[in-house]
């Protein structure tokens, strides 16, 4: 074989592995979203959407799971937003690169990206049920308020789970701001928080737009953390505060599949709910695709 | 030597280290007001660390330390409770690379006044906006679209906005970092242009390694080598008859 058609063989190679590759995720993909699509489109409807599970699951929608999940959602946000951010910002734009304290930090939330996320509901589950929890009631002199799983003990835990995705999509997006525009605006006699609040963070809003929709993502899906800390197995109305009980999409398939009294009846309901949970992602994704281009054209442009 | 007469800027056995090594050594040097100085000097003499000692923009790199003096105005900027913020409102910088934000060219220019707090009018903003715009030279070419974004400016343009953005704060003196190395011949006049005028008003400190530029620009010229500053003088003399080998060697181009 000459030294070119070997050159080319290897070439060929070259595309088709990685090719393939490519090729079998887009097939799983596929398959996943063809099952559900496949076993559970036949159930969604408005009413699938908008109505409580019925006769032990077999039967009703999930629309207290989807409510519950929002919700929880959306104080995690609250919750992990501002202090994401905020230790980015002060990681990257604050502190000492080389010092020992930055480094320390970092490390720490490196591990915690790489724990194990049931390890984080046990945590929830000790941390905020038993210690804070217990804590509040027993000094406000209140009877199980805050001692038991609620909305904001998941909320929290999955805020904890998710701090290092935004500290670290925080921490990408400030790295992308030229350090030119930094030195720019403090040569005009800006202080150190006007550079950041006015040429960082608006040029790194794309990027931590980004990282929150990731964030939302994972913590509509996530089950582990919030199996302890507050969500339920069913619950006859909706909670109507932080402190309730809730039931959410990823739980709530997790109990259709393991736990019903008449599986052939339940199937379905948990593919349409694993549908809905599958589109609410992709969605979530899209959503993120969009604001990020939007915001970028806008900077771009120069408001 | 020296402008005995209004010397904006008083350097005096003035030391800069990063980490352990000494960057600029013993620098005395004194820069009189409105004129034009000329920082000269191969590539790595500390020309650009001098030039940011005098807004303290070397701050914001970790390691540095200073000792000796520097004086604005007879105050000395690195004493204690000294603020920073105020100093680099009266000492204005202009950099290598053009660096305006990606916001509109109205917005470059006021962004300084803004973050000085004084909230003025809007008609008054406007007022500083176009001064600032006209001194630098660009007025006439974005008047129309003072609103459309800076980047979609040429470099050139660009540049001139940054220096119109530093005038707008009011400063005493500019510093300016090889403001014409990264723009083309023409782009480059317009600043050489600029700058002449601008001295009437300011005074400016450049940093170049455009020999002619500084011959063409300036009325003095300092030439470091290694951190230390071989020869200070009027800019006719350093370009016609130096009195140190090393600078004749340096402006006939045998180094550098």
């Amino acid at each position: 074989m000459s030294e070119h058609s070997r050159r080319k063989v290897s070439d060929r190679l070259g595309i088709g592995m990685t090719g393939l590759a490519t090729a079998l995720i887009l097939a799983i993909l596929l398959v996943i979203l063809g099952t559900m699509v496949a076993g559970g489109h036949r159930v969604i409807s408005w009413e699938f959407l908008s109505q409580p599970p019925r006769e032990g699951m077999t039967r009703g929608g999930i629309f207290p799971a989807i409510f519950g999940m929002v919700f929880s959602v959306l104080i995690m946000l609250i919750a992990v937003l501002p202090i994401g951010v905020a230790t980015a910002v002060y990681l990257h734009e604050y502190a000492k690169p080389g010092h020992w304290l930055t480094k320390l930090v970092r490390g720490a939330v490196n591990n915690l990206a790489g724990v194990p996320s049931i390890v984080f509901g046990l945590f929830g589950l000790g941390f905020f049920i038993q210690f804070i929890g217990r804590g509040l009631d027993a000094s406000l002199g209140k009877e199980m308020l805050f001692g038991q799983p609620c909305i904001l003990w998941a909320a929290l835990t999955l805020a904890l789970l998710n701090l290092p995705m935004v500290i670290v999509a925080t921490e990408e997006a400030l790295r992308a701001v030229p350090r030119d525009e930094r030195a720019g605006a403090l040569a005009l006699g800006a202080t150190r928080w006007q550079t950041i609040r006015h040429v960082v963070l608006p040029q790194a809003l794309p990027g931590i737009l980004t990282g929150t929709v990731l964030v939302i993502a994972r913590g509509a899906g996530e089950v582990a953390p919030i199996m302890f800390t507050g969500a339920a197995y069913f619950l006859p109305s909706l909670p109507k505060a932080p402190t309730d009980q809730f039931m959410t999409l990823g739980y709530h398939i997790f109990v259709m599949t393991t736990q019903s009294p008449d599986i052939e009846a339940t199937v379905p309901i948990a593919m349409g709910a694993t549908l809905v949970l599958l589109c609410l992602t992709i969605a979530l994704n899209l959503v993120a695709v969009v604001i990020r281009s939007r915001t970028r054209n806008a900077l771009r442009k120069g408001r | 030597m020296a402008g005995s007469t209004a010397d904006r800027i008083d350097i005096t056995g003035f030391n800069l280290y990063y980490h352990a090594t000494r960057a600029l050594e013993d620098i005395t040097l004194a820069i009189p007001e409105r004129e034009v100085t000329a920082i000269i000097g191969p590539s790595g003499c500390g020309k650009s660390t001098l030039l940011r000692a005098i807004n303290r923009m070397n701050d914001l790199i970790d390691g540095v330390r200073t000792d000796g003096g520097l004086r604005l105005d007879g105050e000395d900027i690195y004493q204690r409770g000294i603020d920073v913020v105020e100093l680099r409102r009266k000492v204005g910088m202009v950099f290598q690379r053009p660096n305006p934000f990606p916001k509109s060219i109205y917005e470059n220019v006021a962004f300084g006044v803004r973050m000085g707090g004084n909230g003025l009018l809007k008609t008054r903003l406007d007022e500083v906006v176009e001064r600032s715009l006209k001194e630098a030279a660009i007025w006439d070419e974005v008047r129309d679209r003072l609103q459309r974004s800076a980047m979609e400016l040429s470099g050139g343009q660009q540049q001139r906005v940054c220096i119109a953005r530093a005038l707008a704060v009011e400063p005493e003196v500019i510093l300016m970092d090889e403001p014409a190395s990264a723009l083309d011949p023409l782009a480059t006049a317009k600043i050489e242009e600029l700058i002449f005028r601008l001295k009437e008003k300011y005074t400016i400190v450049i940093v170049t390694h455009n020999m002619q530029q500084a011959a063409r620009v300036s009325d003095r010229t300092a030439f470091l080598m290694l951190g230390r500053l071989i020869e200070y003088d009027k800019t006719s003399k350093i370009f016609t008859s130096p009195s140190n080998k090393l600078t004749e060697e340096y402006i006939t181009g045998r180094f550098g």
